[in-house]
């Protein structure tokens, strides 16, 4: 009788087996195919530059799809439908994304089009990210992706164009890392407030090299749109990728969109889709467990991901850190945020809310944030921005009405893109203010030059806007009328 | 590619840790097509104020740094965003290696396609380093050997990323040469059905 059981797989052992053109070496890094290929306007041209200086072809034209995102305006368009592209050097990225999608046959999802919008939106929404699937682009926030059990990381544009000329990568195979949630998540706490609690725990280069692997009673009762979240954020503790393996709110959300398998083809996908799981006593390198009951709504006061803490707390004493290094960046970090060591975060004045970004730009933020907005106004001299992921997004909001609550509480309502999380486009924080910010970095100057930004869950930012302060949301949803100066 | 093999330089020394790719090359310079000409806008956010006036305290702007080519770097350098921008920005300042304790992912991986060096060295090593700015430190890839007077140390790098650098070749060469392989996992992918 035969008995010769595979060991024990994780379910990242199982997506990387079966996606090895060549193994790896100690000489030389796999060769790893990649299953889809997305692509948007900043870090592309200077790949297609190279394809046309070598003579290359795209190998899978069919595995790579092209949008417009960073770059794009997301003011309301003219009269007639014109949306105005004021900033010539965005306009030359723009056109010239359309140029090289013509010439090399890739599908463009251009400004405007039905389904325009993040990258990382767009993808799960068409039903193209897929449990199992290798997913790229020369974004980092690619992780985003892992929520269905793909594994999907962010590549430089020399990569770009390895991936366009071989569909390949070389990588070297990444460690692994089970991220364990214990109990639920409290009410007014998100995946938002979990994701920053893990970065803060494994610190900001704790997952470098690894592939995070969330699992857990925690994790099993998140939406898609939360898994999305918590994956996106995997990058800024420095992990390869996030993933979540794929269970039936993964099928539920797939099943009927556009790109997803239909008929015979679901059901072999399907089958195929429910073997994608982490064996029982499967080893991982290294694991971290976290009590989800334990949360509460949380926000960045650094200039790091890494550096939050509960918005009931207060910020931290420099003073109090033993090692000379982290002192420093701390005291920095206070110097930058105009924050005074140990003062209370609530009640600290904004300037700036921005609800949107791959992060959390996506239907159920909105109506988080909708849910704290209904018939409230926004602080006076808080000016703020609702921008949506995506173009199907913001019709799915409109059909809801979430746009006239917005409109109402004296929000503005814009057309989707990357907008203030990255500030490309020209929609920026200005300097020396302060932005609550659904976005995922808090990085010096990443709203645009002198923004001071703190990361927070679309339910802390839409209180936030009200309060014109740093808030706590559980104030705002449970009926109690409070804020709107 | 040119081949990298020996490199003495004066270093600039940024202490901070967690240096992100934010601050090598913040975002509003990233709308461009090509690659050339980045150095000017690296590190911008703190090399220049708000009236793009040169910073003095700024290490980039010490008259010492003048022809630096080796960077030493806090911990965790270059987390953060995948802009390939910014080892671009690097090298046409005129870097051609970082060294520090740890250095991030993504930006480690783009360095390598670009004639960068990321050097790892221990944290003695690295200590002694932060404390000598515009010191001269030489770097020895065939012999992976980082050194400064008395100091010595070896530095790790991907055995693959060595050859490619003391060669001077690109991956993409090598994973064109790998066509048949891929072909045959096509193949095999088609008659699965997946």
């Amino acid at each position: 009788m035969e008995r010769s059981e595979r060991p024990a797989r994780t379910l990242f052992d199982r997506i990387w087996e079966g996606h090895l053109v060549r193994p790896e070496t100690p000489e030389a890094p796999a060769v790893l195919f990649v299953d889809l290929h997305l692509v948007h306007e900043v870090t592309s041209p200077q790949a297609f530059t190279v394809l046309r200086e070598r003579g290359l072809r795209v190998r899978r034209p069919d595995l790579t799809l092209a949008t417009m995102d960073h770059s794009t305006p997301t003011d309301p368009p003219g009269p007639a439908g014109e949306v105005e592209i004021t900033d010539p050097q965005c306009r030359n990225q723009l056109e010239a994304l359309e140029r090289n999608c013509r010439e090399f046959g890739i599908e463009l999802h251009p400004l405007g089009a039905d389904h325009q919008g993040i990258v990382h939106v767009i993808g799960p929404e068409l039903g193209l990210t897929q449990p199992g699937r290798t997913v790229v682009c020369g974004d980092s926030h690619t992780s985003t992706h892992g929520a269905f059990g793909a594994f999907a990381f962010g590549i430089g544009t020399s990569e770009v164009g390895h991936v366009l000329a071989t569909q390949c990568l070389l990588q070297r195979r990444p460690r692994t890392l089970e991220v364990r949630v214990h109990g639920r998540l409290g009410p007014c706490v998100t995946a938002k407030d979990l994701v920053l609690e893990i970065i803060s725990r494994l610190g900001v280069s704790g997952g470098t090299g690894y592939v995070l692997e969330y699992s857990g009673e925690a994790i099993r009762a998140l939406s898609m749109e939360a898994r999305m979240t918590l994956c996106n954020m995997s990058i800024e503790a420095g992990a390869r990728a996030g993933l979540v393996a794929p269970d039936d709110t993964t099928f539920e959300y797939l099943h009927g969109r556009p790109r997803a398998p239909k008929g015979p083809a679901w059901d072999a996908a399907l089958a195929r889709w429910r073997t994608l799981r982490t064996d029982p006593g499967a080893p991982f390198d290294a694991a971290v467990e976290i009590d989800a009951s334990a949360l509460e709504p949380t926000i960045t006061f650094g200039t790091h991901p890494g550096m939050s803490a509960p918005v009931t707390g207060r910020v931290p004493q420099p003073e109090r850190e033993r090692d000379p290094a982290a002192r420093r960046a701390l005291e920095a970090a206070l110097a930058y945020m105009g924050l005074r060591p140990g003062q209370q975060l609530e009640g600290h004045p904004i300037d700036v809310v921005f609800i949107g970004s791959c992060t959390n730009g996506r239907l159920s933020d909105l109506r988080a944030a909708a849910s704290v907005l209904r018939g409230r106004r926004v602080a006076t001299r808080v000016r703020t921005l609702v921008v949506p992921g995506s173009r199907e997004v913001k019709r799915a909001a409109e059909a809801e009405g979430l746009h006239r609550v917005f409109l109402e509480a004296g929000a503005e309502w814009r057309e989707p893109g990357c907008s203030m999380c990255i500030g490309m486009n020209g929609d920026q924080v200005g300097p020396g203010k302060s932005s609550v910010s659904t976005s995922n970095r808090n990085f010096e100057g990443r709203q645009g030059p002198g923004s001071r930004t703190f990361l927070a869950s679309p339910l802390s930012a839409a209180a936030a806007a009200v309060a014109g302060a740093l808030a706590d949301p559980r104030g705002f949803v449970d009926g109690r009328p409070q804020g709107g100066r | 590619m040119e081949p990298f093999r020996t490199l003495t330089s004066r270093a600039v020394v940024l202490p901070r840790r967690d240096i992100d790719t934010d601050q090598i090359i913040p975002a509003r310079f990233l709308k461009v097509t090509t690659r050339d000409g980045l150095g000017r806008w690296l590190f911008a956010g703190w090399r220049y104020d708000a009236q793009g006036t040169p910073v003095a305290d700024f290490p980039l702007n010490d008259p010492q740094a003048a022809g630096a080519r080796i960077l030493i770097g806090g911990a965790n350098f270059g987390c953060g965003s995948s802009r390939e921008h910014a080892p671009w920005a690097l090298v046409d300042h005129g870097f051609r290696a970082v060294i520090s304790v740890s250095i991030a992912d993504i930006f480690r991986n783009n360095a390598i396609k670009n004639g960068l060096l990321p050097a790892v060295v221990d944290e003695e090593t690295h200590r002694v380093l932060l404390a000598r700015p515009f010191g001269e430190v030489s770097v020895d890839l065939e012999a992976q050997e980082v050194s400064a007077p008395g100091v010595r140390a070896r530095f790790s790098i991907d055995p693959f990323a060595r050859r490619c650098l003391l060669d001077g070749t690109d991956e993409l060469g090598f994973l064109l040469g790998q066509a048949p392989a891929i072909a045959a996992y096509e193949q095999a992918r088609r008659e699965e059905g997946a």
